[in-house]
């Protein structure tokens, strides 16, 4: 196994300069791979933190629609919710477009409750809660825009028109590695004594209902019980788990991503051509080696495993040469996307899909060119030139 | 004397396996390259398409889309009496109040729900929208509980095809007509009468009133004017510049990872082609030798290597301009972050897309014969012939 190691790597070395270009355009390919993996990752991480035992409310006609506030006093006594809270989607931009972060009017005690994963230090939530035109933000997000607790945060609505300005009362930290830290939440109450002056039509209206439920196995139950409350009413409900309401919207853009999936695999596809150029070109180079060693008693098994051997050490190599060197870019393209995603890191599945991407370019590879080699005539193959 | 180009063909046709590998590769980049531009230009194409030049659209201030916006009765009734706005054959102003909301319905098939525009309209809506006609049944009439379906949704939503019904609003309404707007984002919305749909949906303000101006100079003035007026909170934009907006979110997204892939890939293929190359001349030494020896010169061994390369670009580049055309069958249905709405759009080909495409490909093949080639030139005449 040694010495077969030992001929793999010296006929990798008889070409340095190809061997070299090869190892370069594997690598490339299985960061590029990696990359939309991660990319892919980074959509369905909203849906991966979400917890079992929340269920989310909202319009039925579609979540553009708000629901009166009066419906949390019904939904309150059914028994099996345990806990409620709401929000709208603020919307606000900041200084311009680009700075996009999700923005959240919530009511802030029984919100912070119901998301335990949204670490805050006492003394900053209570100071949150006290302050009706007070704000927290997520750490990442502070990070981003460089924010300090009691900086003032000017946000332009476009939803609910107006400038509007936060006081930022703490910076929070997520429990858990998947925990969105990019969440900017202010108090739902500020906004809507802001609405029954300037358009009281929208006032007393949320966005979505956050319930708690006492067992996970009776979401199903509790989110038609929820629904059936206010059936054929003029605000019609729609009850899912959190994790149902979060993949509805990855499966809106699903497009994408599926645009995405396929071509991280063109990557592979394309590595592999050039990856088996290089070895169509390296046996060709070699079949009178190869008929040598033919012709000496060398059974095709032993070929095959040869031209196998070398593929493999070159495409492995070179697979693990990549995962090392998606770690920077993947941390790179993070700060480039700042807070679009969420979540973004390499993922062990990534890891090990890449790998398998690899030995997947080394096998095919080989395949052509081992074939070539076994059926060539020991006669003709002596005769041929480089 | 230069060396005749079916000499650099040739050589190719020689190698068909490695050529055609490397030729695939790169066909398979410039695929790639095409087919997000053709992306990004098909959801263009429909935005902007959607607007019209002689159209005016106003929507609150502050408010990014059509769904966001709020516009009064009284202030769009202002709006309408503005003296610029053109006057339709009746005698009445060429305006359209409209009430836009959006709505999630399970497509077909997979039955996950996406968000459609619903759009409320009334009969002066139909005719500042000339691109749109029927495709299937008739209009809605005005004051009753019908709709009409563009027909992408027809196609992709349930309960949206002709003679269909779903329920919204407390009430039942059924689609009796679908409309072919070809590739505008009309295709994508459902349209109803405007008062009907305001009912069902207990909003009492506008979302957008769209209206021609007399004369197309006349945006300047019109908008000074309204956006002034205290009573009232609005931005006047021209329909067409409207429309494109919508789509820059996701346009870039689109440009940047497309692009982003496309220099990741191409070093692929570059590093393909180079191989390839050194291989040729590796294998060839005895043949540039020789080519010296009969008196070519370096310039011309260079320049036939580089031709080489370039023809593998090529043909790489048209296999893959060919195959990204194919996509223009498909129709790619998502849903535009900025409106929130879905948005069906489809693969476009330009002849621009196409000779970016091909030039792409060309500097692919140039790039990668470039060193090769060099190499081939600099050999020694004396030690190239006497190689094995």
């Amino acid at each position: 196994m040694l010495l077969f190691l030992r001929l793999a790597l010296r006929n990798l070395l008889r070409h340095k300069l190809r061997t070299g270009l090869t190892a370069f355009g594997i690598v490339i390919a299985i960061v590029a791979f990696a990359l939309l993996r991660t990319v892919v990752d980074a959509w369905y991480a909203g849906a991966e933190a979400t917890s079992a035992n929340r269920l989310i409310t909202r319009n039925a006609i579609s979540l553009t629609f708000p629901l009166p506030i009066s419906h949390a006093n019904r939904i309150r006594q059914l028994s099996g919710i345990t806990g409620l809270s709401y929000s709208n989607w603020f919307g606000g931009v900041y200084i311009d477009e680009r700075n996009f972060f999700p923005q959240f009017a919530v009511e802030p005690k029984s919100y912070l409750e119901l998301y335990p994963e949204l670490v805050l230090a006492e003394a900053e939530k209570t100071a949150f809660i006290k302050d009706r035109k007070g704000a927290i933000a997520g750490r990442k997000l502070a990070k981003q825009y460089g924010w300090k607790i009691g900086d003032v945060i000017p946000l332009r609505g476009t939803i609910y028109s107006g400038n509007w300005s936060f006081v930022l009362r703490g910076i929070y930290r997520g429990a858990e590695k998947k925990t969105d830290e990019t969440l900017f939440l202010l108090h739902w109450d500020n906004l809507n004594e802001t609405l029954k002056k300037t358009d009281p039509n929208r006032a007393e209206r949320v966005g979505v209902f956050v319930l708690r439920i006492d067992r996970v196995d009776r979401a199903a139950e509790l989110s038609d019980a929820v629904d059936r409350l206010f059936q054929n009413s003029l605000a019609e409900t729609l009850t899912e788990t959190e994790e149902a309401f979060q993949l509805g919207f990855v499966a809106m853009t699903e497009a994408i991503l599926i645009a995405i999936k396929i071509v991280s695999f063109v990557v592979v596809a394309i590595i592999m051509a050039v990856m088996a150029n290089t070895m169509a070109m390296s046996t060709r180079e070699r079949r009178r080696e190869y008929a040598t060693l033919k012709a000496v008693g060398f059974g095709s098994r032993y070929l095959l495993s040869l031209i196998l051997g070398e593929s493999l050490v070159l495409s492995i190599g070179s697979g693990v040469l990549g995962i090392l060197a998606t770690f920077p870019a993947a941390g790179f393209l993070a700060t480039k996307f700042g807070t679009l995603f969420p979540v973004f890191e390499l993922s062990l599945q990534t890891m090990g899909l890449g790998m398998l991407a690899s030995c997947l370019i080394g096998f095919t590879a080989a395949l052509f060119p081992a074939w070539r080699v076994i059926t060539l005539p020991v006669s003709e193959g002596l005769r041929s030139i480089g | 004397m230069t060396i005749p180009f079916s000499y650099s063909w040739k050589s190719l046709w020689a190698r068909k396996a490695t050529s055609v590998l490397t030729a695939a590769g790169m066909a398979l980049v410039v695929y790639v390259f095409a087919t997000v531009l053709m992306l990004t230009e098909g959801l263009k194409q429909t935005l902007v398409a959607t607007g019209s030049e002689d159209n005016v659209i106003l929507i609150r201030k502050g408010a990014e889309t059509e769904v966001q916006s709020t516009i009064e009765r009284e202030q769009a009734a202002i709006i309408e009496s503005a003296p610029e706005i053109a006057y339709a054959p009746n005698g009445t102003k060429l305006a359209s109040k409209e009430v836009m909301v959006l709505m999630t319905l399970p497509k077909r098939g997979s039955d996950k729900p996406s968000n459609v525009t619903i759009r409320g309209l009334s009969q002066k809506g139909l005719t500042l929208r000339t691109q749109v006609r029927l495709a299937e049944g008739r209009m809605f009439r005005p004051g009753s509980s019908e709709i009409v379906a563009g027909k992408k949704i027809a196609e992709n939503f349930k309960g949206s095809g002709i003679g269909e019904t779903m329920r919204f609003g407390l009430r039942d309404w059924t689609v009796v007509g679908v409309m072919d707007a070809g590739n505008t984002g009309f295709s994508s919305e459902i349209w109803g009468d405007a008062e009907q749909l305001m009912q069902a949906f207990r909003r009492t303000a506008y979302s957008a009133v769209v209206a021609r101006l007399a004369d197309v100079s006349l945006l300047e003035p019109f908008r000074d004017r309204v956006e002034a007026d205290p009573r009232m909170k609005v931005e006047a934009q021209r329909e067409t510049e409207f429309y494109a907006e919508q789509s820059e979110m996701l346009a870039n997204f689109l440009e940047i990872l497309g692009m982003t892939l496309s220099i990741i890939f191409s070093l692929g293929a570059i590093i393909g082609a180079v191989i390839t190359m050194y291989g040729a001349v590796a294998s060839r030494t005895r043949e540039i030798g020789t080519l010296r020896a009969l008196g070519f010169r370096r310039g011309g061994i260079l320049s036939a290597f580089l031709f080489e390369s370039s023809l593998l670009g090529l043909i790489g580049g048209f296999a893959g301009v060919a195959l990204a055309s194919t996509m223009q069958f498909l129709t790619v249905s998502t849903l535009n972050w900025q409106t929130f709405s879905e948005l069906a759009f489809t693969f476009t080909m330009t002849p621009a897309i196409a000779c970016q495409s091909l030039v792409f490909s060309l500097f692919m093949g140039l790039a990668g014969g470039l060193l090769p080639a060099l190499r081939a030139a600099r050999m020694d005449l004396i030690d190239a012939l006497r190689s094995v």
